[in-house]
């Protein structure tokens, strides 16, 4: 900018050049506007980010009056290769990924399914996403209390009642929560109604942005609704679809808030998540750096899948 | 919109005009009512769990888990209601009046609080030119990507000293990231010539940002209060760490410390799960068009 050929007095009509003294004022108000978020950012996110790097190579321990102690890698060591500790901490690591690999396709799948429901032009359709969305708005641990009701292991308990009842007694009382084959699918249920109407909400606005002349296209060349679909409206989805699946997926890997209401990671670990094992560790057992250890390598793999799934699948960018 | 969009708007239009002029019918009643009738079902199973509470609340304790009677509305009464407040009355137990003031003022301080400092940074990003916007910008971007979970620790560890306050559970959560993007991402839309306009009329940036830009974005500060708010109602993971007396514990939490104490009394439970959750499903009713909207549009701009 050429403070020379322009004056800052006469303001030129259609000029796209804002006047020289504007960006001054502008850099000083942007700074002022950015740096409470600023401020708090860094406070309470990025140092804390930092720190867990620091923690864990420490032997640290709250409310102690012994400082730090440098362990170098010793935590990592312990939880990835010790075999005191290694066992739950894969276990950990399994129960994340099957939790991730199970709940992400089917709330997927089940938040289209509705989502194609709803998409009609019928009187009352609201009424009906309403009751598709309400669990969203419940809190997770509201959501795990009283379902820890509804899995009840005797045949009190409401779907063992109702499970009875379809099958008129011959489909016994299951413990739902406390027998390891059924735990981390249980929770991956309750997961899935809880969660299945923010996704529903999501697809539906993308499907309901897809113009209609597009299946009229379709049927004009002889095209069944199957077809349409397949050819119309899943590809037409594919970036909501994918912004659906990558947050759901980040979404699963932070199991916490049911395992620690309804099963404390038991039975025999068969709930046991990363998350709970690193505020298990840094909380309830006061070994802080063990517990960032842990919560540095559910970063790591966090970073990791998100890199994956960016990769495998890609976007399409509307060139607008 | 892009050219190819307005063309294909108007296309549209023009196939709705003609459609209205030969006056096809929709769907045939048959598939209509089979669509009801499924809609009907899966709306039935969503909503069980949520009847279940909500009967349960009413009923006397030792019919609530009750097999599939459990569902039936009888014997109805507020006797857990009352009971939920006689219980939690002490210091010990805390009282039900501390727990909902404290969700109540972390959620207000941290979505007010927000909408303010997460506003103005998406509009210095969005809209003001200075050095470093590109850098902050990028930082921001990187912290939305990463979950609470990462510094949930570290940050237990940082503010060990503030335990059991109301400070601890709202001031690291009024800057948030994802506001700010959405901000951001909604500022970014606004004509450029709003801000011209203004400038010649020779305000700065300050009186541009509250006096034209606010009032115009009514749609992205409700986006922000809904979800902000529904976000720090239900938030459990961090109070479990920093709050373990009764006078500063949240709703969620003190529903899990109640289920985790025996007996379960689980009519009352029920009647504290209704209470907890009344706000937001207030909320939500009231202001459904823009909760499905905030949460919609939020993922469309993913």
């Amino acid at each position: 900018m050429t403070s020379a050929t322009l004056d800052p007095a006469r303001p030129r009509a259609g000029s796209p050049e804002p006047p020289p003294e504007k960006p001054i004022r502008e850099s000083r108000a942007a700074w002022l506007m950015v740096s409470p978020a600023m401020l708090l950012l860094v406070l309470f996110v990025v140092v804390p980010f930092l720190m867990a790097f620091w923690l864990s190579l420490h032997n640290v321990k709250l409310d102690s009056a012994r400082p730090a102690v440098w362990m170098g890698f010793e935590q990592y060591r312990r939880i990835l290769i010790d075999e005191e500790l290694r066992g739950t901490f894969y276990r950990s690591l399994l129960n994340n990924a099957v939790f991730a690999l199970v709940v992400v396709p089917v709330q997927t799948a089940l938040a289209l399914g509705l989502a194609l429901l709803l998409n009609r032009p019928l009187r009352g359709m609201a009424v009906f996403r309403t009751f598709f969305f309400m669990p969203v708005v419940f809190p997770m641990a509201l959501v795990s209390v009283v379902w820890t009701l509804i899995y009840s292991r005797d045949s009190l308990g409401m779907l063992n009642a109702v499970i009875g009842g379809l099958s008129f007694g011959h489909l016994g009382p299951y413990d739902w929560l406390g027998d390891a084959k059924f735990a981390l699918m249980a929770i991956a249920v309750m997961s899935i109604w809880q969660g299945v109407g923010f996704q529903m909400v999501i697809i539906l606005a993308g499907l309901q942005s897809i113009p209609t002349n597009l299946y009229e296209a379709a049927a004009i060349d002889k095209a069944n609704k199957w077809q349409q679909f397949l050819n119309v409206t899943i590809p037409s989805l594919r970036n909501t679809l994918i912004f659906v699946v990558m947050i759901t997926t980040i979404f699963s890997l932070r199991l916490f808030d049911q395992v620690y209401i309804m099963t404390q990671g038991g039975p025999n670990e068969a709930t046991s998540t990363v998350m709970y094992g690193a505020v298990t560790s840094a909380f309830v057992e006061n070994n802080v750096g063990r517990g960032s250890a842990m919560t540095v390598v559910f970063v790591v793999i966090v970073v990791l899948v998100t890199l994956i799934q960016r990769r495998l699948l890609r976007q399409e960018r509307e060139i607008a | 919109m892009s050219a190819t969009t307005q063309v294909l708007t108007r296309r549209h239009a023009a196939a709705e005009q003609a459609d209205a002029k030969v006056g096809r019918l929709g769907p045939g009643p048959v598939r209509t009512a089979v669509s009801y009738v499924v809609l009907t079902l899966v709306s039935l199973v969503f909503f069980a769990p949520i009847a279940y509470m909500v009967i349960g609340s009413f009923k006397p304790s030792a019919e609530v888990l009750d097999g599939l009677a459990g569902f039936v509305p009888r014997d109805l009464s507020l006797a857990n209601y009352r009971g939920v407040f006689a219980r939690f009355n002490s210091d010990a137990t805390g009282r039900f009046g501390d727990f909902y003031i404290t969700s109540a003022l972390v959620s207000v301080v941290i979505v007010a609080g927000g909408l303010v400092v997460n506003s103005l940074a998406g509009y210095a990003l969005a809209r003001l030119q200075w050095r470093g916007r590109n850098l902050v910008l990028t930082a921001v971007v990187l912290v939305v990507i990463l979950p609470f979970e990462a510094i949930a620790v570290p940050l237990f560890y940082l503010l060990n000293d503030y335990r059991n306050t109301y400070y601890v559970q709202f001031v690291p959560f009024i800057a948030n990231a994802f506001s700010i993007y959405l901000f951001y991402t909604f500022f970014i839309g606004i004509p450029r010539q709003v801000q011209e306009a203004a400038r010649i009329d020779g305000a700065g940036p300050w009186r541009t940002f509250l006096l034209i830009i606010v009032p115009m974005s009514k749609p992205v500060f409700a986006s922000v209060t809904i979800l902000t708010f529904l976000a720090a109602w239900s938030s459990f993971l961090f109070p479990v760490m920093v709050v373990d007396q009764p006078k500063y514990r949240p709703l969620p939490l003190a529903i899990s410390v109640f289920k985790a104490e025996p007996p379960t009394d689980w009519g009352q439970i029920m009647a504290f799960g209704v209470l907890l959750v009344l706000p937001v499903v207030i909320v939500f009713l009231l202001f459904q068009r823009w909760f499905v909207q905030s949460v919609a549009s939020s993922g469309l701009k993913g």
